[in-house]
């Protein structure tokens, strides 16, 4: 067994056992943005694209997913498809204008696409408004596992999540995600040797998009609710800085750093009061002036030149 | 016809503010996210002046744009001038954070509610059109931002300084070998930006309540424009402003309930046709 | 049997007045379930909604703490936790069901955000605690999400309409036009305060929805100026309902017709100015200078917050009160227990008048229409309302008979 094997059955080892150490509602939300995290790190990380406006698909799955389940009375497990499902075509949408720009136009069409979609939620009938699409019913996996107990509820987002993450890592590991780096490294150069630039990158915005989506519907399930704050832009700003806080273009950056965001919102809630915005600026700060390879990544920094220093 | 009056008073601000991050993209490459945290601090310190000093709003509108506009430099001298070399969207990003932890600061500071800046003595009352009462400030907020603008384009198109700074966008290492100071010009600019977005902060004083978060309403609209303009020219970003401006009164008064997106639809279908927006240089 | 009833209703009538006798008739022990109890003021810290409960909830709750304490000497001792919402959902629930589960809160209070609010009643239910929603406004809250373990208790959407309709069309005005933010909120708003207007006699000659948030309302105040109704309605809250206004008096509309303000506080006023808000029209369920009692209660609180109480900021402290009593009174923080003796207990302390706690969870007090003065006659700091008229609480509320709510038999 590899070395890189053992670590990843340590971290399921970890994920299985951690209900019973800590809070799993808050374990869970936890998984929930990470899962996001990592599917926006896809398009940050390996593709170079930095998308300002991934809240609404977060927010998207979210809603539909919450729709589906409360007002058609689809089962679960189809109400997280139809809401991963809408993620995904709105992915495609969106991904189809977007890709048109690079870099920093890039990341503003993508805000702006995302804030429509926000005043879209806000006024649309279903939503709720400000009050939200407010309980949803947990409802039961197949018929068979009560999902309303927080512990059965959570083996199902962990495998979730475990699905997720394990698709990403086999798009980063693929041929296809080879291209995605390629494109990112030098995008004139993938051109030229005859890659059609524009399909990959959309393909990749659409996978990101509907795994954000998946995130968000998970969300949804754990808290039984969608609210607006999914689709704010708010939240689009907090991925993209739990992704570089945790290190982007590494596979578990995004889990550190959305592990590090929630906790710190949740513990800082009764100790700070109005601060939290002004520290969450901070960090962003600090992490760009001086941790741009984030946590994941100074590690490994750190770690290879000890191994280098040895041999 | 009144509401095509109105639109071009929202119009002057997103001219305004499109100008200046169009000004800071131009020659640093980077997208000025603070831009509407200046925005507001320039809103801020028309009132802070007033509250705390005694300083009118004449002198306001000097003393705040120039103070924003220090502030700006120091942003540029501490933070941003370390990240000229890598990807453009590390500025992006530090300045999303600096728009959090400003806003954050003027919110524990000051509470959301806001704070109360009346219209001047001068400009109170108003102008009887026939079609419409047009009030005298709003008035002034047309002719003032447009002489800004025009003044900016002048600057920037017809004078030395501006092409100094139109060669250093061109060509930095080229224009610093001619014994021009490139890192002061894009200090100045970066600067001049900032003082611009606060300048526009003092004008919405009195028409829109000062608050920490006036800013974050208005940037995304600003980006919208900016992306429609395309950032290849200083008039683009100034008529881009004002159309869309004009757009919205109308938008107003024919369907309310799209006046919120309908920025965002132009903004799609701009990019279907023109990809590098209405005024932008294809790459 | 009949006997009994007259015992109950003597020991209900002297509990807020009497610790003695409330001792003699409860001399057993408090059955608590940790011999304390812990209440949770979940509010907003730094958003939207801070200025109206924020740290000045914080503060609001913890005097009345130490009032119930001073006054009542109880054997327990009464701890407050407080935290910030952020105005998310998530969060919001989060921490409630965190405080719920891990720290032995018994009830949680304040919540500013109707999508917070509504998160928290549903854990509280699953939960059996106590939730007293004071600072959001939505009705679902008691009608179509009730629950029995939900009190909602300084005001609602549908009393300020309602209020605001039915007074100021007996006063006069009796043509409205709607400036209303198009969202679920907005919408009925003014489709509750338009149905009390007809309903009373007046006219709805228009209205014109703006997007939330909108940058300029110049262009939509036109519309309400052409339509020469006597009264503007401000179906929008916060920073919409504060540009609304800055624009109108701005465009000179304020000295022909008069705004009236749906969903505002008195921070808004204070954050306008006189100037730009005389005349104004506005519904609440509190002001500071009404009475003694009331401007007792806020001369303490200004020395310790420099800023006069809002609604909701008198309401954590009324809430807190009547919460702590009905605990001394079923001798247990049972939540069933505590929300019978709730709802059978009427409230009279300086924000409400007997109040009292419906079978939905809606607390029901007076609610009054207030007109903002002209400068010159405001004599201090903080005197901004005439009281032109008090609507009862029964006619101010929403009757139980259109509930949609599963705890009211029909």
């Amino acid at each position: 067994m590899s070395r890189k094997t053992l670590a990843y059955l340590l971290l399921l080892a970890a994920g299985l056992a951690a209900p019973f150490f800590v809070y799993p509602v808050l374990v869970m939300k936890v998984l929930c943005f990470a899962l996001f995290a990592c599917a926006f790190n896809l398009l940050l990380g390996y593709t170079g694209l930095l998308s300002f406006g991934h809240a609404a698909f977060f927010g998207t799955g979210a809603y539909v997913a919450g729709y589906a389940i409360k007002g058609w009375g689809l089962p679960t497990e189809l109400g997280l498809l139809a809401g991963t499902a809408a993620a995904a075509i709105l992915g495609w949408a969106f991904g189809s204008l977007a890709i048109r720009r690079t870099g920093i136009y890039f990341a503003m069409v993508t805000l702006a696409l995302a804030q429509m979609v926000y005043f879209i939620f806000l006024q649309a009938p279903f939503t709720g408004g400000e009050d939200g699409l407010q309980g949803v019913p947990r409802g039961t996996l197949l018929g068979l596992v009560d999902l309303s107990r927080d512990i059965n509820l959570y083996y199902f987002v962990l495998a979730i999540f475990a699905f997720g993450f394990w698709l990403i890592y086999r798009t980063i590991h693929s041929p296809f995600g080879q291209i995605l780096k390629a494109i990112r490294e030098n995008e004139p150069r993938a051109i030229s040797l005859g890659y059609d630039v524009a399909k990959y990158k959309l393909l990749a915005f659409v996978i990101s998009a509907t795994l954000s989506g998946l995130a968000g519907a998970t969300k949804m399930l754990v808290f039984k609710f969608a609210t607006l704050t999914d689709a704010h832009w708010h939240s689009s700003g907090e991925v993209v800085l739990m992704t570089i806080l945790g290190g982007m273009g590494t596979v578990f950056g995004p889990v550190v750093g959305s592990s590090v965001i929630i906790t710190l919102q949740n513990e800082l809630a009764d100790k700070v009061g109005s601060l939290v915005t002004v520290i969450m600026g901070s960090i962003f700060v600090i992490c760009v002036l001086l941790f741009r390879r984030g946590i994941v990544g100074e590690i490994i920094a750190l770690y290879r030149r000890m191994v280098g220093q040895k041999g | 016809m009144g509401q095509l009056m109105l639109g071009l008073v929202n119009g002057s601000f997103y001219a305004v503010l499109s100008l200046g991050l169009a000004v800071i993209f131009g020659m640093l490459n980077i997208i000025n996210f603070a831009h509407g945290a200046l925005y507001m601090m320039g809103a801020f310190l028309a009132w802070m002046g007033l509250e705390y000093l005694g300083i009118g709003y004449w002198q306001a509108l000097v003393l705040a744009p120039l103070t924003v506009g220090v502030f700006g430099i120091v942003i540029e001298r501490t933070m941003l001038q370390w990240l000229y070399k890598l990807d453009h969207l590390y500025g992006l990003l530090l300045t999303f954070g600096l728009a959090l932890v400003i806003e954050g600061l003027f919110t524990n500071g000051y509470g959301v509610s806001g704070q109360p800046y009346s219209i001047p003595a001068e400009l109170s009352g108003g102008f009887n059109l026939g079609f419409m009462f047009l009030p005298h400030y709003r008035g002034w907020v047309i002719l003032a931002s447009l002489a800004v603008c025009f003044g900016t384009w002048f600057g920037i198109e017809k004078t030395r300084l501006g092409a100094y700074l139109r060669a250093a966008t061109e060509n930095p290492k080229l224009t610093q070998a001619f014994g021009i100071n490139v890192p002061l010009m894009v200090m100045l600019t970066y600067g001049f930006g900032a003082a611009l977005a606060g300048f526009a902060g003092v004008l919405a004083a009195p028409v829109i309540q000062v608050s920490p978060l006036m800013g974050s309403h208005l940037i995304i609209t600003v980006f919208a424009v900016v992306v429609i303009g395309g950032m290849g020219s200083i008039l683009g970003s100034i008529l881009t402003g004002l159309g869309l401006g004009v757009i919205e009164g109308i938008t107003n008064l024919l369907y309310p309930a799209a006046s919120a997106t309908v920025v965002f639809v132009i903004m799609a279908i701009v990019l279907l046709v023109r990809p590098a927006g209405l005024f932008g240089k294809e790459q | 049997m009949k006997h009994k009833l007259l015992c109950v209703a003597i020991a209900a009538a002297l509990i807020p007045a009497a610790p003695a006798v409330l001792a003699q008739a409860k001399p057993a022990a408090m059955k608590l379930s940790d011999n304390m109890v812990k209440i949770g003021v979940l509010t907003d810290m730094s958003g939207v909604y801070s200025d109206l409960g924020g740290q000045g909830a914080v503060t609001a709750v913890q005097m009345a703490i130490d009032d119930f304490k001073a006054q009542y000497k109880p054997k327990f001792k009464i701890e407050m936790v407080y935290a910030d919402h952020q105005n998310k959902a998530d969060v919001g629930s989060n921490k409630a069901r965190e405080w719920y589960d891990t720290q032995g809160v018994d009830m949680v209070t304040d919540l500013l955000n109707s999508g917070v609010a509504l998160a928290v009643a549903k854990v509280t239910q699953e939960k059996k605690r106590v939730v007293m929603v004071v600072g959001a406004g939505s009705t679902r809250l008691t009608d179509q999400d009730c629950t029995p373990n939900t009190v909602h208790y300084a005001y609602d959407t549908y009393s300020l309409a309602n209020v605001a309709g039915k007074a100021i069309v007996k006063n006069g005005g009796d043509t409205w036009f709607f400036l209303t933010a198009d969202y679920a909120f907005g919408q009925s708003l003014e489709k509750d305060t338009s149905d009390v207007v007809k309903a009373n006699g007046g006219k709805v000659l228009g209205s014109v929805r703006h997007p939330l948030n909108a940058s300029d309302f110049s262009s939509y105040l036109l519309q309400a100026q052409a339509s020469k109704a006597k009264i503007i309605g401000l179906a929008n809250a916060g920073g919409d309902t504060i540009n609304a206004i800055k624009a109108a008096s701005e465009f000179g509309i304020t000295k022909t017709q008069h705004l009236a303000g749906l969903l505002m506080f008195i921070t808004d006023i204070h954050a306008l100015g006189l100037q730009t808000t005389q005349g104004m029209l506005l519904t609440s369920g509190f002001y500071w200078d009404k009475d003694d009692a009331t401007r007792k209660f806020a001369k303490r609180y200004f020395d310790k917050t420099k800023r006069m109480p809002t609604m909701v900021q008198a309401g954590d402290y009324s809430a807190v009160t009547t919460y702590l009593k009905a605990v001394v009174a079923a001798g247990t923080d049972d939540a069933a227990a505590v929300m019978k003796k709730m709802k059978e207990t009427p409230i009279n302390d300086f924000f409400a008048k007997n109040g009292t706690i419906r079978v939905d969870g809606r607390m029901i007090h007076d609610m009054y229409l207030m007109q903002v003065k002209k400068p010159s006659e405001s004599k201090y700091p903080w005197d901004y309302y005439d009281i032109k008229s008090v609507v009862p609480g029964n006619e101010a509320y929403q009757p139980l008979s259109v509930s949609h709510c599963s705890l009211v038999k029909k």
